[in-house]
């Protein structure tokens, strides 16, 4: 070793070829069979399986700031499908199995980690609610179980079961909860699609939609006009704002979601703990810090500022479930802008504009989904508008039609 | 803390107050299709800028109007709904600001 060293410290150039997870930028072709309006975690995802599933590969993924720098880089990380309807838990459990094997597909390590989330109950009625959980998830091949006060206890010895005015009677053990590095999942996507080909564009806003007998032709950047024979939407918090510029409207409101974490510590926590009385849910990273989020914020906002009424709210329910937290110190916190549907599930598959595909209204519960949506938008573009059986619950016209989803296995939200 | 005027109450934490969705005038529900109803019920305009909404002063069950930027999270101006609505059914007037 030390005369491999000596070797290398003398040698002008690095002694090995470098290559770069992505490659440097480029310019903007004239013309894209696919244009993605949007660079995080479904918008690459999308690009990477139209690569390599359907041999799609002139694509242009065009981000307005940097990849995965919007929602995909402030979500909480959380992986999970033991949701409540049979639409939800289906789409989910797809999802979950796309992770568990996510590190292996890119060669890149996610840093997933399948650790499991309890959730707790502390009236009757939850205790009911998650028995219909744990049984829609079973049907669909994911592993819940209800749990009672007891294995909650010796699941997590250092979770207080008596919060005030709140006894845990029973918990929701979610053995498929996980999470992922959440940057390495568009990190991976995106060098996975670049190597196949796919343009990359950061730094590229688009600006207009170019509209031709109710047909998608092309669009506006603030580098140039692109034709193109679709589009993809996948824009999150501001999917209403670009849906303008396509000429539609969607029903999505767009609320900031506040997150924080607190100083590292050590492991103390395995599973991830959320509580839908306390509205709040907490778990440890591979680094030691502890993630405390809730839900989104009491009013609509375009913006990522925080408050401290709400960091106030979420840090009493945070000490409430472990109270030697109480002594520890925030470190880091911050917002990201969701955009909310009425029944909490997404707007995915045809838009009232011919060959403009909607990835839309992913609320709090986006990153979670990130491969299969790549997985069913793909399949949707590649086929020309065929609405893969896994997103037909979730399209834009069940609005019209008073069909809604529904979705209220959220983790900590107010709903 | 930030600080909402009720027009009834005063200057009070913005906690004390409940947001009731924005000001959007209804179709009648006797005549409207069920289109025009969803559309009522699911849209908002989705108009980043100056926004019109009701919001109610929680302990005293008291709504009103807000006029507040959406991006900026200024409120500009609060007053009683009697403003808007004695004159007729649905607002004429959209809100401005001095810069939106």
């Amino acid at each position: 070793m030390p005369f491999l060293l000596l070797k290398f410290g003398l040698n002008k150039d690095y002694p090995f070829e470098q290559i770069a997870d992505l490659p440097g930028p480029t310019d903007l072709k004239s013309h894209y069979d696919v244009v993605i309006i949007g660079g995080g975690g479904h918008g690459v995802a999308t690009a990477y399986y139209l690569a390599k599933y359907h041999g799609i590969t002139n694509i242009a993924v065009l981000e307005k700031a940097y990849l995965g720098g919007g929602n995909t880089a402030r979500n909480t990380a959380v992986i999970r499908s033991n949701y409540l309807t049979s639409a939800g838990v289906r789409f989910y459990t797809e999802s979950v199995k796309l992770y568990e094997r996510l590190s292996n597909e890119f060669d890149f390590n996610i840093m997933y980690s399948q650790r499991g989330q309890l959730t707790l109950a502390h009236t009757d009625a939850t205790v009911r609610a998650f028995r219909q959980r744990a049984e829609v998830n079973k049907h669909f091949g994911g592993r819940t179980e209800l749990i009672d006060r007891q294995a909650v206890g010796e699941l997590v010895p250092s979770l207080n079961l008596d919060p005030t005015g709140a006894p845990i009677l029973a918990g929701l053990w979610h053995l498929d909860g996980a999470t992922a590095r959440h940057d390495a999942v568009a990190w991976g996507y995106a060098k996975g699609a670049t190597q196949r080909g796919v343009d990359l564009h950061q730094l590229t806003e688009v600006t207009g939609v170019d509209i031709e007998a109710g047909r998608v032709t092309g669009v506006q950047t603030n580098r140039g006009k692109v034709s193109c024979g679709c589009v993809v939407q996948a824009v999150s918090g501001l999917s209403a704002d670009v849906s303008k510029m396509a000429g539609f409207p969607l029903p999505i409101v767009a609320y900031p979601l506040q997150a924080m974490v607190t100083q590292p510590v050590k492991p103390f926590l395995d599973p991830h703990v959320s509580s839908s009385a306390l509205h709040c849910y907490v778990h440890q990273t591979s680094r030691g810090e502890i993630v405390i989020g809730g839900g989104s914020d009491p009013y609509p906002l375009y913006g990522t500022r925080s408050t401290l009424e709400l960091k106030e709210g979420l840090i009493a329910s945070a000490v409430e479930m472990f109270p030697f937290m109480s002594q520890m110190r925030l470190m880091r916190q911050w917002a990201g802008i969701t955009d909310m549907t009425s029944d909490y599930s997404p707007i995915m598959g045809l838009s009232p504009v011919e060959n403009y595909y909607l990835d839309a209204g992913w609320g709090t519960w986006g990153f979670k989904a990130t491969p299969i949506c790549g997985v069913t938008l793909a399949e949707l573009v590649a086929s020309g508008g065929k609405v893969p059986d896994l997103i037909a619950p979730f399209s834009l016209d069940r609005f019209d039609a008073f069909r809604q989803v529904n979705e209220t296995g959220a983790t900590a939200a107010s709903h | 803390m930030k600080i909402l005027t009720c027009p009834l109450n005063g200057p009070r934490n913005i906690a004390e107050f409940t947001y009731g969705g924005q000001v959007k005038p209804m179709p009648n529900p006797t005549e409207a299709t069920d289109q025009e109803w969803a559309h009522y019920v699911f849209y908002g305009d989705n108009h980043i800028g100056v926004v019109r909404e009701w919001w109610m002063h929680t302990p005293s069950s008291y709504w009103f109007i807000v006029e507040r930027h959406n991006q900026t999270d200024e409120v500009i101006r609060t007053y009683d709904p009697a403003e808007l609505f004695d004159a007729g059914a649905a607002p004429a007037t959209e809100p401005v600001a001095a810069d939106t």
